[in-house]
């Protein structure tokens, strides 16, 4: 039987993950949009599991609605993600710097 | 099993507001050619409509549809009409400007609806579904309309910088709302009040869950620490699209603060309130120091908005229902002001010169007196100079957090509106005491504008001469007898 802090767990490490994803990376728009991804599924396995856990169906309720959101809003990252390729002809992170101050 | 079926009176607002952006979506696509303002018209209308809805059938007792994941209460039906009067001015403003830059697409106008839909959503959210969804309609809304101006890459870029961050801080508070649901079991707001107000909740759990929602509601909100989005997109967004973002949705942010804040977390008030304080404090401080340093409008007016959301957060620091009453009401008159400020900016801006220096508006006076009136009352209710209306909200949240017994925080509020009067009123001494560069007349692009701007920014004056009756609402809506 698996524990429900070993869900937590896990889901603690997937959420760590796709912040240092997020804030250590320099190079790639791409992998941004994916940590975000990551960040979500990080929020739908604690769903789950304390789901389970409690006998309540309202968490995985939950994670309905959350994924289903997670593909529009990758759909709207990576139409920007295309906008500013066209503009710059890269999607390095250091050279979104236009604006600052 | 039973299927019983909710009882959709209470959500028709939204209903409508929700079948008629739908079809204006389609009628669009046919409109394109044929009739380019027929878009526009209809989405006035529909606002129209929707906030007749809302007044009609006016809530004065709290009632719950959806199995307990809806409400309609006073606040909502407030905050609710707000919205839309906000949301009107917004469509108004735009529409010329969007004209001007050749980018008047209809999609503007569904997509806004869209966003006021999601406003609604969140303001009638009752448990973290909803609220959930309500903040995704919206959001999503408003970063397709930030991306809108595809020729522009200061746009593109800003529209990146808010969709990464805008998805963090969501990623956040589902975090802190997985931990909730965790420790109480329910996703329901009033389920979640019961079981902590019955003890059997862990408190450790309880905290964790408090604070990564706090971070996630103060990066939409743009409270320091979590700012760093705001200058960027406010300036990076076109115009149009920076009045939109500086004044429905932050109605909606204040409506989500206030949902689970109070409706669900009240019981665990000492967890939330010393982290609102730091939030409230940090954000008066970078907000006023950090504007003096601009030269660009845009991002002067990004650095006071989250000055201003400093104040509204130390209202809630308050942790009372007087509090929030004149939280809700400071940020009220925030957004009516915010549109006031970006409508008179539009209305000055032409197609290659954009009126967003500060620069800009020198001898604003000797070029067009009126105008330069119209912003002078704009700087002045900003700065909280009386008898505008600016003063009095300033004075209800200081008054909530004196009451509070949160001195230290009422006296640096103080300090702080004081030094960002300073950047208010150099506006006003670039306007009236510098020799212009141009001296050709300047008039607003349209009469219809022109008159937009002088009712928007006459009612910063009318207020404050007349606080009173929006104020009582205010007040009302939480419940409270007016004190003024």
């Amino acid at each position: 039987m698996i524990a429900l802090s070993d869900y937590l767990v896990f889901g603690a490490v997937l959420f760590m993950i796709s912040m240092a994803g997020i804030f250590l990376n320099r190079k790639n728009l791409v992998l941004i949009l994916m940590c975000v991804e990551l960040l979500l599924l990080a929020v739908n396995t604690n769903l789950v599991a304390f789901s389970h856990y409690l006998n309540d169906v309202q968490g995985q309720i939950f994670v309905f609605f959350i994924l289903t959101v997670a593909a529009a809003e990758a759909a709207i990252g990576l139409a920007i993600l295309v906008l500013v390729f066209r503009h710059r002809r890269q999607i390095n992170v250091d050279d979104l710097d236009e604006l600052k101050g | 099993m039973t299927f019983e079926i909710p009882n959709l009176s209470l959500a028709l607002p939204e209903i409508v507001l929700l079948t008629l952006t739908s079809l204006l979506l389609v009628a669009d696509t046919f409109w394109s050619r044929t009739c380019r303002d027929c878009t526009y018209w209809a989405t006035q209308i529909t606002l129209v409509i929707v906030g007749w809805l809302v007044f009609s059938d006016f809530a004065t007792q709290t009632q719950v549809t959806f199995d307990g994941s809806f409400v309609r209460d006073t606040l909502s039906d407030v905050l609710k009409l707000f919205i839309v009067v906000v949301s009107i001015g917004i469509f108004l403003f735009s529409r010329e400007y969007l004209l001007q830059n050749r980018a008047y697409y209809g999609e503007f106008f569904v997509l806004g609806l869209f966003g006021v839909l999601g406003m609604f959503v969140m303001v009638s959210a009752y448990n973290l579904i909803t609220l959930y969804l309500g903040l995704e309609i919206m959001s999503l809304a408003l970063y397709a309309m930030i991306a809108m101006q595809r020729h522009s890459d200061r746009a593109s870029e800003a529209a990146m910088k808010y969709f990464v961050l805008g998805a963090l801080a969501t990623g956040m508070m589902l975090y802190g709302m997985s931990m909730l649901y965790g420790a109480t079991g329910t996703l329901e707001l009033t389920g979640i009040a019961q079981k902590i107000a019955s003890g059997e909740v862990d408190n450790a759990v309880l905290a964790f869950a408090l604070v990564f929602i706090v971070i996630g509601l103060a990066f939409k909100l743009g409270a320091v620490p979590f700012h760093m989005w705001v200058p960027d997109v406010y300036h990076g967004a076109p115009t149009a699209m920076t009045l939109y973002l500086a004044s429905a949705p932050k109605i909606a942010a204040f409506a989500m603060l206030y949902r689970l804040l109070w409706d669900g977390l009240q019981q665990a008030l000492p967890d939330w309130q010393g982290m609102l304080v730091i939030l409230a404090a940090l954000s008066m401080v970078v907000g006023s120091v950090i504007a003096i340093a601009q030269t660009n409008l845009k991002r002067m007016l990004a650095y006071s908005g989250i000055g201003h959301v400093g104040f509204v957060l130390m209202g809630v620091a308050a942790g009372d229902a007087e509090g929030f009453a004149s939280a809700m009401f400071y940020i009220v008159v925030y957004a009516i002001t915010s549109v006031a400020a970006f409508g008179l900016m539009i209305s000055l801006a032409r197609a290659g010169m954009e009126f967003e220096e500060i620069d800009d508006y020198k001898g604003l006076n000797d070029r067009n007196p009126w105008l330069a009136l119209m912003m002078l009352f704009v700087m002045f209710s900003m700065a909280g100079v009386p008898p505008f209306i600016g003063f009095f909200v300033k004075v209800a949240v200081i008054e909530a957090a004196v009451n509070a017994g949160l001195v230290w925080l009422a006296v640096l509020a103080v300090v702080m509106a004081v030094v960002s009067a300073f950047y208010y009123l150099r506006v006003v001494k670039v306007m009236y005491f510098d020799k212009p560069v141009e001296t050709s007349r300047l008039e607003p692009i349209s009469t219809q504008l022109g008159l937009a701007v002088s009712l928007s920014a006459s009612v910063l004056l009318l207020f404050g001469l007349f606080p009173g009756w929006i104020m009582e609402l205010c007040y009302r809506s939480l419940g409270l007898s007016v004190v003024a």
